[in-house]
Formats: C-alpha cells, structure tokens, sequence
C-alpha cells in the first residue's frame, strides 16, 4: 500500500467521493466559527479600529495563494517524474482556486490599505510580488487553455510551472531591493516575542485551517470534474470510431 | 553549432524584419516619452533608466516568437532535432543569435537614445554594462516561453504573457544598476545579481526549452 495507488483515477475518485463530505464539512465548521468569532466577537484594534477584521480573510487567502503555488509545483514534478494524469489535473484544478486566492488577497488588501496606509495600491514589495503572482497564474492557465492535446498541455505546463516557481522567487526577493515597504514582520510565528495578540490569534488561526480546507475541498471537487471530462471525452471519442 | 549561427544571423540580416523592428520600436519610445511627459529635464532624468530597460525589454520582446516559429513552419526545425547536436545546444546558439540581432544592437544604440532622455553623464557606462549583461537573459528567457509557444498558431500574445513575469528580476535588477549609477550609488550587488541572472538562465533554461520543444514537436 503506498501513496501511488491514489494515481489511478479509479482508487482517486473512490477516496476523493468519501473523503469529500468529511472536507466539506469541516470547511464550513471552521470558516463559520472563525469567521464569526473573528467579525464579532473580537473587540477593535486600538489603533485600526474595526478594519481589522478585514485579517480574517486577507491573510488567509494570501497564505493559500502561495500555498496552491506550491502544490502546484509538486504536482506538476510528479507528473513529469511519474506521469500520473491525475497529478497534472490536480495542478490544471488547482490554478483557478489559486488564482481566486490571489484575487481576494489583492482585494481585501486594497480596501485595508485605503484606510490605513491612505492607498488603495502602493508598489510595497508584498504587493508587487502578488500581482507577478497573478501574472503567473494567467500565463500557467492560457497555456492549459490554448492547447489542445491533453498530454502536450500537461507536459508544457509543468515545465512552465518549474520554471515560473524559480522566477517567482527570484522576482519576490528581487522588489525587496526597493525597500521593506508598509507590511509588518511576521508576527504569527510560534517561537517570536512580537505576536498578534491572543485574541486575535485564535480565531486567525482556525480561518487559515479553514481556508486550507476549503482549498482541499475546491481542488478534489474540481479534479473530480477534470477527471470526469477526461472520461466523458474519451467515450464520445470511443463512439465515434464504432 | 557555427553553422547554424551563421545560417540564422544571415536569414535575420536578409529577411530584415524582425532585426530593425525592435531598434525602431526602442527609438520611437525614446522619443515618444518625452514628448508625452513634457521637456522637464529633471523629470527625465529621474525616469530615464527605467524607460531604457522597459523599452529594451520590449523591444526584445517582439521578435521573440521568431526565434523557433519560422522554422517549425517550414520543417527546419524537426531536421535540428534529429541533428548530432544536441537539442539544447539549437537552443543555446538560437538564443545567442536572436541576442546578436537584437540585444548586442539595442545596447549599442541606448546611450544614443539615453541624450534624448536625459539621462546624468554618471549613468552611460552602466546603462551599457546593464544592457550588456542583461539582454542576454531576456533572450534565452524569451526563447524559452517561444519554445513553449511554438506549435500554437496564434502564439503571439500567450508568449508575451508568459514571458513577461519572467522578465521581472531582470528588469529590476537592470533598472536598478543603471538608477544607482545615475545617482553616483553602490551598485555592486545588483550589478552581480543581474549577471547572475543572466548566467544562471544560459545555464539552465536551455535544458527546460529543449524539453519544451521535444514535447512540441512529438
């Protein structure tokens, strides 16, 4: 038994039917109860009064745009070390969520900017490697988009995936050449002095579990979707030979 | 590998096209910029360096998808693919040659252009040093994203939108050096960083084109 058998669409989508309830719902608990918990029952920053709460959803879908990056990557590498087609729908999946992730951190970004730094964009070095990220996440989805062999696409794509995470990185370390910009330091970090206060910190952290969550959840449905497509195509194509 | 760089700097310098294309593009920036923020001389200079890397980027940028497509048209480069050479090599010298015809010229006329914009005397030498050691990178980078591109019939703009996040270290860094030396700054470690680009890229993005270009041509 090892982790490979989940490369056969078949044992992938039996797991992912079981497994995809449990996701979901876990997605709801924790996002309902952070979310609220966050919204209305954490008192106002002293300093940036109620907009901090715009934290619950701007950290969390920042962290997991980059995240879906990643996996991304990874399986996209197992598709070129291995081959197994469900690895690269993962990552065909996988990139709209992304994408989405990105959009909103850049969104609530901006209307918390707006007050508390009096910008709705500043060319901040997080800010800018964002937008390169999107950037990214276009380019990676055209290329799925504009060819048509399924096999083709896969292997271009994740060739363009690794070598796009290596320009990613290098572009996020090159914008901190202008100047450490407006964020703060990391400040969720377990072994720091300089923390989020408690109150703030519990609930942040179950809506980033949440958010991961929901990622999982969105990526399964949508492989699940892929993979079926995949199916459909091949029986018209079965029909139209016999 | 001499042959064939020959061959396709010849076939630029007869076909023409491409190779004046991208010097006319980067001087008609340099002149349009002027004439749309106004003849402050300060204002141009401070926005000097940028506009010359942007317009050279650019410039680098149009005649990309010609480094593979003619010959994937015209069947030339199935017959490079089953050549002794390796496959990465067509890629290297592919690069080296779109970089003869449009990199080594556009850092030859910039600091032409760079009177136009007024750029301080201080920043002439590295906006040449910059080009020199940056454009390289922007052609191999380029022929990477043709690579990717060069079965697609209507490949033109996906190339451009997969190519430019790629360019962004570069022209950061590039900016950067040319910024710094205009401003009498250290500029060591971007001027480092840009090479190291451009050195890391030749080494490495020829094995990623080439694998590209197999997948494309199976």
């Amino acid at each position: 038994m090892s982790i490979w058998e989940y490369a056969n669409p078949k044992k992938f989508m039996a797991l992912s039917a079981r497994a995809l309830p449990w996701a979901v719902g876990l997605t709801l608990v924790l996002l309902v109860t952070g979310l609220v918990w966050g919204f209305f029952f954490t008192p106002d920053d002293y300093k940036q009064g109620s907009t901090v709460k715009i934290i619950y959803l701007h950290v969390p879908s920042a962290m997991m745009a980059i995240n879906a990056w990643v996996m991304m990557l990874v399986t996209s590498l197992i598709w070129i070390v291995r081959r197994h087609h469900v690895s690269a729908l993962a990552a065909k999946a996988a990139a709209p969520v992304g994408l989405t992730f990105t959009l909103i951190a850049l969104v609530t970004g901006a209307l918390w900017g707006q007050p508390m730094w009096g910008t709705w964009w500043a060319w901040d070095p997080r800010l800018t490697s964002f937008l390169i990220l999107t950037l990214f996440y276009f380019g990676y989805m055209a290329l799925w988009a504009a060819i048509e062999d399924p096999d083709t696409a896969a292997d271009l794509t994740s060739i363009l995936c690794l070598v796009g995470s290596v320009f990613a990185l290098l572009s996020r370390y090159a914008v901190l050449f202008w100047n450490q910009g407006l964020h703060q330091g990391a400040s969720l970090s377990l072994d720091k002095k300089e923390n989020v206060s408690d109150v703030f910190w519990l609930p942040l952290v179950i809506c980033i579990a949440g958010f991961v969550l929901l990622f999982v959840t969105m990526v399964l449905l949508r492989t699940r979707t892929e993979i079926r497509a995949r199916r459909l195509k091949a029986l018209l194509a079965r029909e139209r030979v016999a | 590998m001499k042959a064939l760089l020959l061959r396709d700097l010849r076939l630029a310098f007869r076909s023409g096209g491409g190779f004046g294309l991208g010097l006319a593009f980067f001087f008609l920036l340099s002149v349009l910029v002027p004439l749309g923020v106004g003849p402050e001389g300060g204002t141009l200079s401070r926005i000097a360096p940028g506009i010359l890397w942007v317009g050279a980027l650019l410039a680098c940028l149009l005649s990309l998808d010609r480094i593979f497509a003619l010959d994937h048209e015209d069947g030339s480069l199935d017959l490079l693919a089953t050549a002794p050479i390796p496959l990465e090599a067509v890629v290297a010298v592919k690069a080296l040659a779109h970089w003869i015809v449009t990199g080594l010229p556009l850092t030859l006329i910039a600091p032409g252009l760079a009177i136009f914009l007024n750029l301080p005397p201080a920043g002439y030498p590295w906006l040449v040093l910059s080009l020199l050691l940056g454009t390289p990178a922007l052609s191999i980078i380029g022929a990477f994203g043709a690579a990717l591109t060069v079965g697609l019939r209507r490949g033109g703009l996906l190339l451009s939108l997969l190519v430019l996040p790629l360019y962004v270290p570069t022209l950061i860094f590039g900016g950067e050096v040319v910024r710094r030396g205009a401003e009498h700054m250290a500029l060591a470690t971007p001027l480092a960083l840009l090479a190291a680009i451009s050195l890391g890229a030749a080494a490495l993005l020829p094995f990623a084109a080439a694998s590209a270009i197999r997948v494309n041509l199976r």
